[in-house]
């Protein structure tokens, strides 16, 4: 008998001993969910560690309003299965309190209004501890973040003053009105992530297999033609075989051309990649190198 | 083998550590196209005649702005053999504990050398911490091979230099190889310019490192992290002990002992949501149940009734103290975490302060400073069950926190129990 974990247990292990850590330290955390793959595999990482039990924290979903549809139904679905509590917090609502305006014109986004949204939902609910499925190898801001991220009373990071984090010792002390975010898939790439999905047989929205879809061209990303956003000049819709690498706010990811409609074709299709998943499918992080730091010092996830 | 290296590697731009892990990105395509378009766009923007790899770690805008390393990041490339994680930190010696955070829980240690400089102090305070924080494996790039000529006796003489120096640290495994970053000399490809060196190039050796016997498994420690009680009418009296086995193996059927209260039991089964498994071991993650209802809590530590961890209030610990705002005196409180316990103790004494570059002792030292690494002695009010980090990683780590400002101020490596 040797022992050795394959890299997928391993990493499994060490979310699995976040996720649990949480559970004794905090008075009242949350799982984020955005019906992505990332959220759901830390759904079924948080069933994993309190199995037989339930998972002894709510789900939280910041919906902008402008979702996949497929998306929506794979969350009530999922989160119906493992018996949480979903939460949903209304970017609209948000909106509609007048907390924030939404932006005009063709490249208006709720991607920014998000953050106000999430911190209102944090106060209202009280919430200590948020579960993230943010990674590190996601983006270089990320790559430097704790596994527990402190955030102060309004929900900044300060990437400067970051707590050390040693061995899996993690200081999750706070005050009132501050909160930790916590990121229990930090060491797992996108690759990791669609192994897992494969070993374990995870159920994904539809939208991350090939399918057909009226597309438009914008800055170079295929965007799903919807009803949110307005096409410019010489944005003309047309069909394409494509699937999603990224699940968010539809005005904004977009799709890659693909014939992958199995998680074997897909994991084939994610080695051989030359590009990264956010610069390929997220326009919001391209408009500068410190779009997502910036975003993040603001309280965004 | 384990599927998972972690590594480490300090150093400054000057050495060439950032070209060598872009390298070892790069060589092994685990760099994007669009990370690379940002790189070359900023490399250009900033004036730099060649592409600066470091823009691909250095991620905070001050960072790149003022073209500095503040921070651990950390980075993963794969290659059919095995994933690799990289804890990559600045140098200087102000960064001893962003050092000290990323060598701990690394494998592996890379420390560069300047084929021209030889070893020099840096070299010795990246070996002393490795050693410190008991990295099992270090292995020296002896770097810049091109501009000695790829000569053999450069190379041996910084090997000769760092091996004299390493004898009077605690070093399991120590490797050289002879590289240049740049160039890409015996850094993923064998490099055909020093066929006077036979063993592999950098990233061979790193994926062939044996690192499975590195974890204890023959001391039973297992901290119980989380209790687990369903409350539904299928699992009604269901009670699973939640936890991440920090050291030996453990099976059904065997006869253990529950730290404080001394009760002993069997395990009737460890689970987990797969299923029962026949053992686990560290690192797993799993649920213990047992066959006797004793009241078992987090914090308590289950292992067997002949081989335990001590007991004590009392400990003594080498501690690099993190903190700019205060520093390390007698008599101050601080909360403690060790394993799953939490709890608080009072330093009692500053036995004495390293120097890490010339290993000296100051005895006479009343406190320690952000950065520096001493040797105290405090104690706690709850007992705690720790073995010798030497021995075990986890039951012999601790961090401290400052209860007021709830800063993590220093990393702990336990001694032992304090005599007397």
């Amino acid at each position: 008998m040797s022992y050795e974990l394959s890299h997928l247990r391993e990493l499994e292990a060490e979310s699995i001993h976040i996720m649990r850590e949480v559970a004794a330290e905090f008075e009242n955390p949350v799982l984020m969910f955005s019906g992505g793959k990332d959220s759901i595999v830390m759904l079924r990482l948080a069933e994993k560690a309190f199995a037989p039990a339930k998972i002894p924290y709510p789900v939280l979903h910041i919906d902008t309003g402008h979702n996949f549809p497929e998306v929506i139904d794979f969350r009530d679905r999922r989160t119906a299965e493992v018996g949480a509590r979903l939460i949903v917090a209304s970017v609209q609502q948000t909106i509609d309190q007048g907390r924030v305006a939404e932006e005009t014109g063709a490249r208006a986004s709720r991607n920014r209004l998000q953050t106000t949204t999430l911190l209102d939902a944090i106060e209202e609910h009280r919430f200590d501890a948020l579960f993230g499925g943010a990674r590190r190898d996601e983006e270089k801001s990320r790559a430097k973040e704790r596994v527990y991220s402190f955030r102060d009373d309004f929900g900044q990071w300060d990437p400067k003053a970051q707590r050390p984090e040693l061995w899996n010792l993690y200081n999750g002390r706070i005050k009132t009105g501050e909160h930790i975010r916590v990121f229990p898939i930090s060491n797992w790439t996108e690759l990791d992530i669609w192994q897992y999905i494969a070993d374990d047989n995870v159920d994904i929205p539809s939208i991350y297999f090939a399918h057909k879809r009226n597309v438009f061209e914008r800055d170079g990303m295929l965007l799903a033609e919807n009803a949110f956003v307005e096409r410019m000049e010489g944005e003309d819709v047309f069909e394409e075989l494509v699937r999603y690498r990224t699940v968010g706010d539809i005005t904004i990811t977009g799709a890659v051309e693909s014939s992958a409609d199995t998680v074997e074709k897909i994991i084939e299709e994610v080695a051989a990649t030359r590009q990264t998943e956010r610069g390929a499918t997220r326009a919001d992080d391209r408009v500068s190198e410190a779009a997502m730091e910036d975003r993040k010092k603001e309280g965004y996830f | 083998m384990s599927e998972i290296l972690r590594f480490a590697t300090a150093g400054s731009v000057d050495d060439g550590k950032s070209t060598l892990i872009g390298r070892l990105l790069y060589d092994t395509k685990s760099i994007f196209e669009d990370q690379m378009e940002a790189v070359e766009r900023t490399s250009e923007k900033m004036g730099s005649e060649y592409v600066n790899l470091a823009l691909l770690t250095d991620g905070l805008r001050a960072e790149r702005e003022q073209g500095i390393t503040i921070d651990v990041a950390y980075r993963y490339f794969a290659t059919p053999k095995r994933k690799f994680i990289i804890a990559d930190t600045p140098g200087h010696i102000q960064y001893t504990r962003n050092m000290v955070t990323g060598a701990s829980t690394a494998d592996v240690a890379l420390i560069l050398v300047d084929a021209r400089n030889g070893v020099i102090e840096q070299s010795r305070r990246h070996s002393f911490i490795a050693s410190l924080l008991r990295i099992p494996h270090i292995v020296v790039c002896v770097n810049k091979m091109d501009l000695v000529d790829y000569q053999e006796e450069a190379f041996n003489k910084v090997r000769d230099e760092f091996r004299e120096f390493a004898m009077r640290l605690d070093v399991p495994d120590l490797s050289f190889i002879p590289v240049s970053a740049l160039v890409g000399d015996n850094v993923v490809d064998r490099s055909d310019k020093m066929p006077w060196y036979d063993g592999p190039p950098l990233l061979s050796h790193l994926e062939t490192i044996h690192t499975a016997s590195d974890h204890n498994m023959v001391d039973v420690r297992f901290p119980v992290q989380y209790v687990i009680r369903p409350m539904s009418d299928e699992y009604h009296d269901y009670r699973g002990y939640a936890g991440t086995v920090a050291g030996g193996v453990l099976k059904p059927g065997d006869d253990v002992v529950v730290l404080p209260s001394g009760f002993e039991s069997t395990i009737k089964s460890i689970d987990t949501f797969d299923g029962p498994v026949d053992e686990a071991f560290a690192p797993m993650a799993v649920t213990i149940r047992l066959n006797d209802e004793i009241d078992i809590s987090r914090g308590d530590m289950i292992c067997r009734p002949n081989n335990r961890p001590t007991v004590s209030q009392d400990v003594d610990a080498m501690v690099c103290w993190m903190d700019e705002s205060q520093t390390l005196v007698p008599r101050k409180k601080y909360a403690i975490k060790h394993t799953s316990r939490a709890g608080r103790v009072m330093v009692k004494d500053i036995n004495y302060r390293l120097d890490i570059n010339t290993l000296h002792r100051d005895e006479e030292a009343t406190e320690i400073k952000l950065n520096e690494i001493g040797r105290i002695s405090f104690r706690s009010t709850l007992p705690l069950f720790i073995d010798e980090y030497r021995r075990n990683r986890q039951t012999g780590s601790f961090v401290l926190i400052d209860e007021t400002s709830n800063a993590t101020v220093a990393a702990g490596m336990i001694l032992g129990e304090s005599a007397g």
